[in-house]
């Protein structure tokens, strides 16, 4: 099985045990609100991360490149509240754009 | 009572385009890292959550390993833990109906479909989710074929894109001021660890923000 394959299938597990932990198995049951609290974190600070590492992450450095043009359209777009596939052609084009010139 | 999950289908309709043409970006993104279109095909059908998707590619991308990939798209999802004990009391009919329904939870579905003080109405959730699958998965399908026939993915400015896309998708979750803060020193510490880690793990150790959920 190649890398990719693993991937697919392991997330894919998991994420289906995590959607019917609580309608199959716990019925009823709810998290201790210490636990939500905690959990309700992690999707930002996982997404901040992503949004830090994506943009100016490199092989072990940090690299500042055409990659922040297109954040920077979409971090326009996002907030001109545009539609997530607008936001998604504007940070290529002004990505492809600055690394053309 | 099945016109609610008609209302779920006419509240999640304007969100289908928007389902088609994420579902492709995913699509060229795991062609372009390795990923055939029958593996991206079964993942979208399987974790039906983009978020944890795009975040699985990035780090085999940046040459991540597997269990780095896999560890933070799981973390990510871990919030579907959350939101599925949390309305679970929703949820009725036999094991295999609430196991298959239970699949339809997506941040979407979730969001169109609540009723008030936490609680969703199970009907509008399912009637929003299977409206939302297949464009999902079909969308994946087009962009995994449509990826093995574009030239460079760079050249097109896909990179950039990326993380314009993982804001995006941070700013939906930007709900309070926690999250807000949780956000700041989850940015932070992956920069921080960027020159000093291997790919993937300054995203996986910015979960270790959420210790700080713990205190209240």
């Amino acid at each position: 099985m190649s890398d990719a394959w693993i991937v697919a299938v392991l997330v894919g597990a998991f994420t289906i045990a995590f959607k019917a932990a609580g309608p199959v198995l716990l019925g009823g049951r709810t998290l201790p609100a210490r636990l939500t609290g905690t959990v309700e974190l992690l999707a930002p600070a996982l997404l901040a991360a992503l949004v830090v590492t994506q943009a100016v992450g490199g092989n072990r450095e940090i690299v500042l490149d055409a990659r922040l043009a297109g954040v920077a359209a979409g971090a326009v777009a996002i907030w001109l509240k545009a539609p997530l596939i607008v936001v998604i052609v504007a940070a290529a084009l002004a990505t492809a754009l600055v690394r053309l010139v | 009572m099945t016109s609610s999950y008609r209302e779920g289908a006419k509240r999640i309709a304007a969100l289908t385009p928007a389902a088609l043409s994420f579902g492709a970006a995913f699509g060229v993104l795991a062609a372009a890292n390795g990923m055939d279109a029958t593996a991206a095909t079964v993942m979208s059908a399987t974790t039906f959550a983009g978020a944890a998707q795009f975040a699985a590619i990035s780090v085999l991308h940046d040459g991540g390993t597997v269990a780095a990939a896999v560890a933070a798209a799981v973390l990510l999802n871990a919030r579907y833990l959350a939101i599925s004990l949390a309305i679970a009391p929703a949820f009725d009919g036999s094991r295999l109906r609430r196991f298959f329904e239970s699949q339809l939870i997506v941040d979407e579905s979730w969001a169109v479909s609540q009723a008030g003080r936490g609680r969703v109405d199970k009907r509008v959730l399912v009637g929003a989710g299977l409206v939302l699958y297949p464009f999902w998965v079909a969308g994946t399908v087009i962009g995994a074929v449509a990826g093995n026939v574009l030239a460079d993915p760079e050249a097109l400015g896909f990179d950039g894109a990326l993380p314009a896309l993982f804001l995006a998708l941070l700013v939906a979750q930007l709900v309070d001021r926690r999250t807000k803060i949780a956000a700041v020193m989850g940015g932070a510490i992956a920069l921080v660890l960027i020159p000093f880690t291997p790919a993937g793990f300054p995203v996986i150790a910015a979960s270790v923000v959420c210790l700080w959920g713990l205190k209240r």
